[in-house]
C-alpha cells in the first residue's frame, strides 16, 4: 500500500506521459463540457430567474429533478441518441471525446442554468428595473443583471465542474474508455483498480482530489471574497 | 417640443393587479420646470403611478405622452423617452460597484466619453458631498449616503424629469435637509421637473410647488400647494393632512 502511494508520486513528478496524457484529456472534456454548459446555462438562467417565480415553477421543478440527474442515466440517453441505429448515428461520434463532451454538458447544464436561476432571483428584476431607469438598453440591462450576481454564476460554474470532472458513468458509457483517445481520469481510476494497478489508480485519485481541491478552494476564496467586498 | 410646456400628460390612467384595480386616474399634466409632491396614504397607488410614469411597466388602460410624444399606447420611442426621466425608488439599489462607478452608470449608458464622466462625477460627487466615498463600494453605505449616491447616480445625465419616491424614508433630519436642498437646487438651476412621492405631508408643503392627494387609487385633489394646505377642499384631503385620517 504504501509503496502504491510512492510510486503514484514518482509517476506525478517524473509526469509520467501516460498519466499525464489522461489528466489533460480529462481537463479537456470537462473544461469544454463546462464552458458549452456556461454559455448555455447563464443566460438560460438569468432568463428564467428573471421572470416572475408563479411563470416558472414547472421548468424549475424540471431543472431541479435534472440538477440530481445520474451520469448514467445521462449516459445512457447520449448513447442512443449516438449509436449507429439512432437518430445521431451518422455523426459517428460514439466513443469520441466530442461524445463524452456532450454527456457531460448535458449533466453541467441544468446545475449551472438551475443555480444561476437562483442566484439571480434575490435580486435580479430590482436590478434589471434599475438598470433600465438609468437609461441602459438590452445588451446593457443583461450584462449588468449577470455582473450583480457574479458570485452565485461562478460558484455555479464551479459546481458544474466539480461535478462532471468527478463522474465516471457518463463518460464510461458514451466514451467506452479507450486507451489514449477516451479514457479519462475516472474511467482509469475503475480500470486500473479491476487490473489492480493501484499506483497508477492512486496517482490518478490523487491528481483528481488535488483538483478538486483547487476548484473547491477557487469556490470558496471567490465566495468568501464576494462577502468582504471584493470579487 | 419646443413650446411644449408639459414633460408629462396622462388620460384614463388605469392599472390592475390580477383584476385589482390600484389605479384609475382621468387626467393630469405635469408642467417643466415644477416641483409636485405627491402625498397620500400607504397603499393608495403613488409608487405605483411613478412606475408607469417611468413606463417601467404597461399601464392597463390609458394614454401617456412624455414632451407631448407618445409613450404609451403604441409608444414608438418609448426606449428614447424612457431615457429623459429616471426614478429613484423607495428603496433604492446600488450596485455591487464603487460609489463612482455607480454614478457614472447613466452617463456610460449613453455613450459619454471617458474623461466628460469623470468629470462629470468629479463634480456631482463634491456637490453632493460624497467625494470622500468615491472609491468605497456602494453596497457599504450607511442609509444617507446610499440615498445621496441614488440621487446623484439619477441626476448625473440631467434627465428633464426626476420621480422620486419618498427619497427621505428613514433618514436623520441633517440628511433630510441636505437632499432637500439638492431637489430645490437641482429644480432652480437646472430647471429639471420633479415629481417627489412623499408620506411626510410637511416636506410637501417646504418644496412642492403643486401638490397630488392620492387616495385608494384616485387622485383626490391637486392644487397649488398653499391652496392644499390652507384651504382643502376635499373633506378627506384635509383629514389626511391634518393627521385625522384612519386608514
Ligand atoms: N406587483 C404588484 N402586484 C400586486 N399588487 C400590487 C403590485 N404592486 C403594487 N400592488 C398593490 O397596489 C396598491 C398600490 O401600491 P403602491 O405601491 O403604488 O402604493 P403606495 O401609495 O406607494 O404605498 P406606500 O406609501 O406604502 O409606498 C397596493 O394595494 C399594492 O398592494
Ligand atoms: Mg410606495
Amino acid at each position: 500500500m504504501l509503496q502504491g502511494i510512492a510510486e503514484a508520486f514518482y509517476l506525478i513528478l517524473t509526469f509520467d506521459p501516460k498519466l499525464w496524457e489522461i489528466v489533460l484529456l480529462s481537463m479537456t472534456v470537462s473544461g469544454l463540457a463546462v464552458v458549452l454548459g456556461a454559455l448555455v446555462g447563464i443566460p438560460l438562467g438569468a432568463y428564467l430567474g428573471l421572470k416572475p417565480e408563479r411563470q416558472t415553477r414547472l421548468v424549475s421543478k424540471l431543472l431541479y429533478t435534472l440538477m440530481g440527474l445520474p451520469p448514467v442515466v445521462a449516459g445512457l440517453i447520449i448513447y442512443l441518441l449516438l449509436s449507429r441505429s439512432g437518430p445521431l448515428g451518422v455523426l459517428e461520434l460514439l466513443y469520441t471525446p466530442t461524445a463524452m463532451i456532450i454527456a457531460q454538458f448535458v449533466l453541467a447544464l441544468p446545475i449551472i442554468a438551475g443555480l444561476t436561476m437562483i442566484g439571480i432571483r434575490s435580486r435580479g428584476q430590482e436590478v434589471q428595473e434599475t438598470a433600465r431607469t438609468l437609461g441602459a438598453g438590452r445588451f446593457l440591462t443583461a450584462w449588468t443583471v449577470v455582473r450583480e450576481s457574479r458570485i452565485a454564476i461562478f460558484g455555479a460554474v464551479i459546481t458544474g465542474l466539480g461535478r462532471v470532472i468527478a463522474e465516471v458513468g457518463a463518460v464510461m458509457m458514451v466514451g467506452g474508455n479507450i486507451e489514449g483517445v477516451t479514457r479519462v481520469m475516472t474511467t482509469a481510476i475503475v480500470l486500473e483498480t479491476g487490473r489492480r494497478n493501484f499506483e497508477l489508480a492512486l496517482g490518478l485519485g490523487m491528481v483528481l482530489l488535488v483538483l478538486s481541491f483547487i476548484i473547491n478552494s477557487l469556490l470558496y476564496n471567490f465566495q468568501g471574497g464576494g462577502r468582504n467586498g471584493g470579487g | 417640443m419646443a413650446g411644449n410646456r408639459f414633460v408629462l400628460e396622462i388620460k384614463n390612467l388605469s392599472k390592475a393587479y390580477d383584476d385589482k384595480e390600484v389605479l384609475n386616474i382621468e387626467q393630469l399634466s405635469f408642467r417643466q420646470g415644477k416641483i409636485y409632491g405627491i402625498i397620500g396614504p400607504s397603499g393608495a397607488g403613488k409608487s405605483t403611478f411613478l412606475r408607469l410614469a417611468n413606463l417601467l411597466e404597461a399601464p392597463t388602460g390609458g394614454v401617456v405622452n412624455i414632451h407631448g410624444k407618445r409613450a404609451f399606447p403604441n409608444g414608438a420611442d418609448a426606449f428614447r423617452l424612457q431615457r429623459e426621466m429616471t426614478l429613484v425608488f423607495q428603496k433604492p439599489l446600488l450596485f455591487k460597484a464603487s460609489v463612482k462607478d455607480n454614478v457614472a452608470y447613466g452617463l456610460k449608458a449613453r455613450g459619454y466619453p471617458r474623461e466628460e464622466i469623470q468629470k462629470r462625477v468629479k463634480a456631482l460627487l463634491q456637490k453632493m458631498g460624497l467625494n470622500q466615498l468615491a472609491e468605497r463600494r456602494a453596497d457599504t453605505l450607511s442609509g444617507g449616503e446610499g440615498q445621496r449616491v441614488a440621487l446623484a447616480r439619477a441626476v448625473a445625465f440631467e434627465p428633464s424629469l426626476l420621480l422620486l419616491d419618498e427619497p427621505t424614508a428613514n433618514l436623520d433630519p441633517s440628511n433630510v435637509e441636505l437632499i432637500e436642498e439638492l431637489i430645490l437646487d437641482l429644480n432652480r438651476s437646472a430647471g429639471i421637473t420633479i415629481i417627489i412621492v412623499t408620506h411626510n405631508v410637511f416636506q410637501a408643503e417646504r418644496i412642492a410647488h403643486q401638490v397630488l392627494f392620492f387616495f385608494e387609487g384616485q387622485v383626490v385633489e391637486v392644487g397649488e400647494t398653499e391652496q392644499i394646505f390652507q384651504e382643502p377642499r376635499d373633506p378627506r384631503t384635509k383629514a389626511f393632512i391634518e393627521g385625522k385620517m384612519i386608514y
